[in-house]
């Protein structure tokens, strides 16, 4: 699942714009990830600060 | 509730398009998610002197510096220097954004829309499948919105788009992710922005440093989204720092993602128009965002104008504004996207080649164009897959 480091977040939104299901929303300093997430991993990867994983 | 025109977002795209379709005599909601306008950053602020005097007349106090102009670095270290008044698109004003966005929010309110902060758009409202307004939550409590048109100027995490059917998803080479700090440090230089290229600076992109006055910079980087990894940002920022600014006190810290597809297919649909960054309007070559913003916001305020006017907000009842910013802005992209896609495939030693060859020239009276002739002059071969455009 993927999951959020709530104390590296910056709440850019980066990921939520590379999203290819729109599960991701921002909300204000609060990233939240829906059921529709895929497990893309996209998301890790556009994070500038490393605050998203997908862990097994 | 009811209203005209919805405008989700009030960064400067959405509040130039408020304020223009306030201006002339519509309802206009104006929505923004966070608590406080421009709140926290995600830009490097730097913007033409020229062009932002073109649609606003800029108060004081959202200026933080004024430069002289722009110093390039190739990744050898060499460097050349580009005058203000030359260079154009990206320097001359770096702006204080947390300043000048609340600043064209209060235009905005100023001409008679209503600003709401802390309300999320959560979905596009629907009546016998016509748009017809949106839900939102204001601080905690649902609100209904119903009006004609909703403009989506909901930055880099748009969702209007979506919801009314245009893909926006960015893939990953068509975002910078970016990292930012800023830094005092006694030597940076106050007068001039500048730019490290290379690709162990920032792969596929730049690092820069804008002045904002009194020995303090806007720091930063963005590397391709293709070329990045968790984090990687952030982790060539403290790189960068460590060779052009080991003393510098970081005193903020702003991260985000840019932008860089170019046009995407369609900005409009149904009652929505898209502006700014949720349009992809941003520039791919310098991920500069604002006056495009700014300007597509202001077309999006007038077209929506003529729209109700009309009583015709289909598709086709706004096409006046795809035409009219993708005769604009587009034009610009379109070329911005070009040199841009050559330009990630740049090798440093092509990037040494070409910042070494005008090392020689007088470069400082010369526009973009004619530093353009003279780089293709100089390198043919190199610049051979551009050559329709120097023209």
């Amino acid at each position: 699942m993927l999951t959020v480091n709530r104390y590296k977040c910056c709440y850019c939104g980066a990921c939520v714009g590379v999203c290819p299901t729109c599960a991701l929303e921002l909300v204000e300093t609060w990233l939240e990830v829906s059921t529709d997430c895929k497990e893309c991993g996209l998301c890790t990867k556009i994070c500038p600060v490393g605050a998203l994983e997908v862990k097994a | 509730m009811k209203c005209d025109v919805i405008i989700v977002g009030a960064g400067p795209g959405g509040s130039m398009a408020a304020k223009t379709a306030a201006e002339a005599g519509l309802d206009v909601v104006l929505l923004e998610k966070r608590q406080e306008i421009g709140d926290p950053v995600r830009c490097a602020e730097g913007v033409s002197k020229r062009t932002l005097c073109q649609m606003v007349k800029p108060e004081p106090e959202w200026i933080a510096s004024e430069v002289k102009g722009a110093r390039i670095y190739a990744p050898d270290g060499r460097s050349i220097v580009m005058s203000e008044d030359k260079s154009g698109s990206e320097v001359g004003y770096v702006l204080e954004r947390k300043v000048f966005d609340r600043g064209l929010a209060m235009q905005a309110a100023r001409a008679g829309a209503k600003v709401m902060v802390k309300t999320r758009a959560l979905g596009l409202l629907k009546k016998d499948g016509k748009l017809c307004g949106i839900n939102a939550m204001r601080i905690g409590e649902p609100l209904r919105i119903e009006a004609p048109i909703v403009i989506g100027a909901d930055g880099v995490e748009s969702k209007v788009g979506r919801w009314a059917g245009i893909d926006t998803t960015l893939k990953l080479k068509d975002i910078e992710s970016c990292a930012q700090f800023l830094v005092y440090d006694p030597g940076i230089d106050d007068e001039y922005t500048e730019f490290y290229l290379g690709n162990d600076v920032a792969p596929s992109g730049y690092a820069w440093s804008f002045p904002k006055g009194g020995k303090m910079a806007n720091v930063g980087l963005g590397i391709q989204g293709s070329r990045s990894k968790p984090g990687e940002a952030t982790r060539r920022l403290h790189e960068l720092m460590k060779t052009r600014f080991p003393n510098g006190k970081v005193v903020e810290m702003v991260v985000g993602g840019d932008p860089c597809s170019g046009m995407i297919e369609s900005t409009t649909a149904d009652g929505v128009m898209l502006v700014g960054d949720a349009a992809r309007q941003t520039d791919p070559l310098t991920g500069g965002g604002i006056l495009n913003a700014m300007e597509a916001g202001t077309i999006a305020g007038e077209v929506a104008v003529k729209a109700i006017a009309s009583c015709n907000v289909s598709r086709a009842g706004l096409k006046e504004y795809e035409d009219r910013w993708r005769d604009s802005i587009g034009r610009h992209l379109a070329r911005s996207l070009e040199f841009k896609d050559f330009f990630v495939k740049l090798t440093d030693k092509d990037l040494n080649l070409l910042i070494g060859s005008l090392a020689k020239e007088d470069i400082s009276k010369m526009d973009l164009p004619g530093m353009l002739r003279v780089l293709f002059r100089l390198n043919p071969k190199l610049l051979w897959d551009l050559r329709h455009l120097a023209v």
